[in-house]
């Protein structure tokens, strides 16, 4: 063996950048100080927009940046989510936390039962699709009268057990370290699964789908993996939005504009690497938030016109995102993403 | 010798163009196929046929005594039939070490020895120092060499190139050819489309001439270059008899 090949064979697959690891443990340390230092209501919310608009447009790079799908529809998950733990919650009295475990369960079915006949589609073909399957779901639910039809369902309220009922009426603090850790949960299950075989083999289908199948790929059923991943990661955050607004009604569960601020999101701070979504969402939502107090109920789209002037600047000078703006090094040949 | 691919009254039409007519051809364990003929001849849809990308009107397609024939094309590659494609496919944005990862894990194997064994085949296409490079930022002749590793990452019993040489400069021809004879002395069965007709003629133990989607000779390359049907239909009087 040559000392070119011994060398190499003693680098690890995968290298560590210390500083974004440092970096990332500032950050979560950071996270979970933040209720100490007093924060108003309005910064918690914040917070856990951020942590929610996240995980969503995390869920959404699976299977666009991972295995290259461009789904226009991927609010649906959001929505059986919700409706799924509020379901039985308001029905048969089941915590929203096992609730939470049925919606991921129907939520994956969904993504099988609509990903199998979806394959055959890529490019414009398979986002139109997604885009229809969208508002399908949305009408079919306006008009589905055990969930509640058009006028949704209303969580009753309860102020015995927050915990078991996932009900906090006096701080939104709860709420605030529950959307964190499932945050936390989801980034660091996608780092893992970026890095195994199975992220290796998504790529390759982003990449090229036919050279990935002469390397033995089956590329349906990864495809199909990608979805059920993706559709895994977003349905707890439609149980949680909904167990934290406790209301919900197919319009705003299945708003079609959910669908687009995760793809914009996600594709302002970079797509196909872990850490371009969460960039493109400290950015993103604190300015949607912020629009919505300055410009209040007359200005409920200026953020999307904002969104829309950042997302054609970033595609005429950083084509790949935000997260761009890393040093090359970091980002490169030391593949720490 | 061991028949590996058996190729039987394959025939294809796209529309009324008849892309393969009939084409009938057996690769035996350890040798190399030319396969030759003009654009259009049906080689590159020859390829699609055997590998699963095209379906087949008629005709059959057995990999050491198996009928391959509507398996899906990853299928066929995990029975041990590897590929190239004559429109490069890279996975452009990923490193020359994770496209060759990509293949190793065919076979089964886990994270780190996949690691090791894309090494391996990186430094057999003499591209070790270069593991990190992004496949956009190699040379159209390095692309070439990361297919041929990438292909050899999953252990082919058969190896199918489609124009090794075609689109490289001059000087990396020979690179190339000699990088085939290593990968034949392996005990790898190739089958390579080539237009170059000095390497064709250097490498293959036998040759398949296609012209219009039909097979014109089957046989040793001096018999080829002596056909007349060939000359007429490739080669022409001065190559033949330059080559």
């Amino acid at each position: 063996m040559n000392n070119n090949l011994q060398k190499a064979k003693l680098e690890p697959v995968w290298h560590t950048n210390k500083f974004i690891f440092a970096l990332i443990f500032f950050l979560v340390t950071l996270f979970f100080f933040f209720p100490f230092i007093n924060p108003s209501n309005f910064q918690l919310h914040l917070m856990i927009m951020i942590f929610m608009y996240a995980v969503m447009a995390q869920s959404w790079n699976v299977i666009a940046g991972f295995s290259g799908q461009i789904s226009l529809g991927h609010v649906i998950f959001f929505g059986i989510g919700g409706y799924t733990s509020s379901f039985f919650y308001v029905e048969y009295g089941i915590t929203p936390w096992i609730g939470i475990f049925i919606g991921i369960l129907f939520s994956s079915l969904v993504a099988i039962a609509i990903g199998i006949p979806m394959l055959r589609l890529t490019g414009h073909y398979f986002a139109i699709a997604t885009l229809l399957i969208g508002f399908s779901f949305q009408i079919i639910f306006q008009r589905w009268d055990l969930i509640g039809a058009a006028s949704g369902l209303w969580i009753p309220l309860n102020w015995d057990n927050p915990w078991l009922t996932l009900q906090f009426h006096e701080s939104k603090i709860p709420y605030y370290y529950i959307f964190l850790i499932f945050f936390l949960l989801s980034y660091f299950s996608i780092w893992i699964i970026y890095r195994s075989k199975i992220g290796f083999k998504l790529r390759a289908i982003r990449d090229d789908p036919q050279a990935a199948s002469s390397l033995g790929i089956p590329v349906a059923k990864y495809k199909i993996i990608a979805f059920v991943i993706s559709a895994i990661i977003m349905s707890p955050m439609g149980s949680l939005f909904a167990q934290y607004i406790l209301v919900i009604e197919p319009e705003r569960m299945f708003d079609i504009e959910i669908s687009i601020i995760v793809l914009l999101i996600a594709v302002m701070g970079g797509v196909g690497n872990v850490w371009g979504p969460l960039i493109g969402t400290i950015i993103l939502i604190p300015l949607s938030e912020y629009t919505r107090i300055f410009f209040g109920g007359t200005g409920g789209s200026v953020d999307l016109i904002i969104y829309g002037i950042l997302i054609m600047l970033i595609c005429i000078f950083r084509p790949s995102g935000l997260i761009s703006f890393f040093p090359k090094k970091i980002l490169e040949r030391k593949k720490f993403l | 010798m061991t028949v590996v691919l058996e190729v039987e009254n394959l025939s294809k039409s796209f529309g009324g163009i008849k892309a393969n007519n009939n084409i009938s051809f057996r690769a035996s364990s350890g040798e190399i196929i030319g396969i030759i003929g003009p654009n259009g001849a049906g080689k590159s849809t020859l390829f699609d046929l055997i590998t699963g990308y095209t379906k087949p009107d008629s005709g059959g397609v057995k990999f050491n005594g198996k009928s391959i024939l509507n398996l899906r094309p990853d299928l066929i590659s995990s029975l041990g039939i590897g590929r190239t494609f004559q429109k490069l496919k890279p996975f452009l944005d990923q490193t020359l070490l994770e496209n060759v990862i990509i293949g190793a894990l065919a076979t089964g194997i886990n994270l780190n020895q996949a690691r090791d064994k894309a090494l391996e085949m990186i430094d057999f296409v003499d591209l070790i120092d270069k593991r990190h490079y992004f496949a956009k930022e190699l040379s159209t002749g390095q692309r070439k060499r990361l297919e041929l590793a990438r292909a050899m990452a999953t252990e082919p019993k058969l190896l199918m190139m489609d124009e090794v040489t075609g689109g490289v400069d001059q000087k990396t021809v020979p690179g190339l050819v000699e990088l085939i004879k290593k990968l034949n002395k392996l005990g790898v069965t190739i089958l390579t489309i080539e237009h170059n007709m000095r390497v064709i003629m250097d490498i293959s133990h036998k040759i398949l001439a296609l012209d219009q989607g039909k097979k014109i000779i089957f046989d040793k390359p001096k018999n080829v270059q002596l056909n007349e049907k060939v000359i007429d239909a490739y080669l022409g009087v001065v190559n033949a008899t330059t080559s």
